[in-house]
């Protein structure tokens, strides 16, 4: 064991690792930490369910107004069991889905072409730049009032106002991701030989790719408000319809549940895109941006 | 070798200026004469910052000259040269590509079928010794092997000019002395033109045959030195304690050195003056 050559993978040299007491210690120490933190968060979320529950019990707050966590499970086995106003409580969540995906796709992809095309024409960018701005600086929620005129109270209403949120995210971080190639790496591909064409297809957006996937975090968040929000305004079925009537009715835990199922579909979507972020982006080297997106 | 300096690069009175953010002017260089044959390996240097890769961007066609005209293989740059290869300072390959996939670009953007271009880089990773890192990312190599890639990448194009630009002035000097050896060894397989830019005049004179120094920015051709010691080099490390090397070192130097000095003096004038307002 001792005279055993180390060799970058796998044989003696991973054995004689296993057995060195120090990698042993350190192993454990990670092991540990990452104990404490799951025994931590899981201690947080019993000490806020049990203390709500336990303050509302006792009428300390008052369960009109501050719901209780037993009373949203009710409330979501009611809805789930004999649907809400509008239909099956499973309907409610697909239509909105069916909104936010549909506006993100769309705000995505307008918002990357726009993005590439202002950024790769700088003409273009300084004729138009000063209306992007301008509507930019305009709060992006009353165009769902103006879409819900033009587009009536169902789907493309919303898909609008989630594709709007979305655009103006995704378009920022496309242009600027644009701006910022390494301009080496441009004139590289020109003496090689590329067109012009090639130098967009092969350089600028995949250097882009790195801003633009930071933006979709942040855009796909919105692409759920935009659907929300449009329910809110006017519509027919949805989540935010869901929410609005609850509201109507002082029905606190109706609120809370239906705000508890956005959560979960905003998880569960945040979830697969890093997995969809990893992929793409597996060619970089392992950054500080990991360790502290998963620290927080 | 006898060739025709007609079938090479060839620069008549260049000059380039450049307009700053602020509006300003700003001269990099001027009047630059300057003839290298076809298969001649010309070195390039100068004081830091004098413009040296101007003249290697003009020749390229990245950029346009503002006045004067340059000329490669007899004709002149109008867009990007043909024919060229250029091997930036700092890497410029594409991170998000396999090394494979990098030094494959060439042929593809020049139309090959993607398998050809793909063994045709493979063959070429074999000639710079990267057989069998054909799928790693350039980030998981050492900047040696990043350099080996940007020459695969640069010669795969079969250019029948090389522009260098200090390619290997981020290297250690262990490495920079095994690169330094290879460039030789596949620049006399093929023989382009070379017009190779550094700053490091030991570098200059064991791989050139010819030498250009060149003055305090603005920048001009001070004066051109032909390198007579015999090809093949062999090791540039050995070659450097010939008495022909050594002499031909003093004397060049005596030439650069006034350069760096009259930088050296401009730049800490300027220091001064910016210090005083």
């Amino acid at each position: 064991m001792s005279d055993a050559p180390i060799t970058p993978r796998g044989g003696p040299a991973q054995a004689f690792e296993v057995e060195d007491p120090l990698a042993v210690a350190a192993r454990r120490r990670v092991r540990n930490y990452k104990r404490t933190v799951r025994a931590g968060q899981i201690g947080t979320f019993i000490v806020i369910v049990a203390g709500w529950q336990l303050l509302t019990h006792f009428k300390i707050l008052d369960p009109f107004f501050a719901g209780s966590p037993w009373g949203i499970v009710l409330r979501l086995a009611d809805w789930a069991v004999h649907g809400t106003a509008y239909g099956s409580l499973w309907l409610q969540i697909w239509v909105t889905m069916e909104e936010a995906l549909l506006g993100f796709a769309a705000g995505v992809i307008s918002g990357v072409v726009m993005g590439v095309l202002l950024g790769e024409i700088p003409l273009l960018a300084d004729i138009l730049g000063p209306y992007i701005k301008m509507v930019n600086a305009l709060p992006r929620i009353v165009l769902g009032s103006i879409f819900v005129i033009w587009l009536g109270l169902g789907l493309p209403s919303k898909v609008m106002l989630a594709a709007v949120l979305v655009f103006f995210v995704v378009f920022f971080n496309a242009f600027q991701g644009v701006r910022s190639v390494d301009r080496n790496l441009v004139a590289n591909a020109r003496i090689l030989g590329a067109s012009r064409l090639q130098v967009v297809w092969h350089v600028v957006v995949p250097s882009a790719t790195t801003w633009i996937i930071a933006s979709l975090h942040v855009a796909l968040g919105f692409s759920i408000i935009g659907a929300i929000v449009g329910e809110f305004l006017g519509a027919q079925k949805g989540l935010g319809l869901v929410i609005a009537t609850a509201q109507n009715n002082f029905d606190t835990n109706g609120v809370f549940g239906a705000m508890l199922i956005i959560g979960l579909i905003a998880v569960s979507a945040e979830g697969l895109m890093s997995i969809a972020e990893r992929r793409l982006l597996a060619w970089r080297p392992p950054a500080a941006s990991e360790t502290s997106q998963a620290g927080l | 070798m006898s060739v025709s300096t007609e079938d090479g690069i060839e620069l008549t009175g260049v000059t380039k200026r450049f307009v700053t953010p602020t509006g300003s002017t700003m001269t990099a260089i001027r009047d630059v004469n300057l003839r290298v044959g076809a298969g001649r390996f010309c070195a390039v240097v100068g004081p830091t910052g004098c413009g040296k890769s101007t003249t290697l961007t003009l020749t390229a066609g990245l950029e346009r000259a503002s006045a004067g005209q340059v000329r490669v293989f007899g004709k002149p740059v109008d867009g990007i040269t043909p024919n060229a290869g250029f091997v930036f300072q700092t890497d410029a390959l594409m991170p998000w590509k396999s090394v494979l996939d990098n030094v494959a670009l060439g042929p593809k953007f020049r139309g090959m079928a993607t398998r050809d271009a793909l063994a045709e880089a493979r063959r070429w990773l074999g000639v710079v010794g990267l057989a069998g890192f054909e799928d790693h990312y350039p980030h998981q190599l050492s900047g040696g092997m990043r350099k080996r890639v940007s020459l695969a990448a640069a010669l795969i194009n079969k250019p029948r000019l090389l522009l260098m630009d200090e390619p290997f002035s981020a290297l250690d000097v262990q490495t920079r002395a095994i690169m330094t050896n290879e460039l030789l060894r596949l620049w006399e397989q093929t023989r382009p033109s070379v017009l190779f830019v550094t700053h490091d005049l030991e570098e200059a004179i064991s791989m050139a045959d010819l030498v250009v120094v060149m003055t305090a920015g603005p920048a001009t051709v001070k004066a051109v030195y032909e390198i007579d010691l015999p090809r093949p080099r062999g090791a540039v490390q050995d070659i450097r304690f010939t008495p022909r090397f050594l002499e031909l070192y003093r004397q060049i130097w005596e030439s650069l050195r006034e350069e760096v000095e009259r930088t050296y003096a401009l730049s800490a004038a300027a220091t001064a003056q910016r210090a005083a307002s």
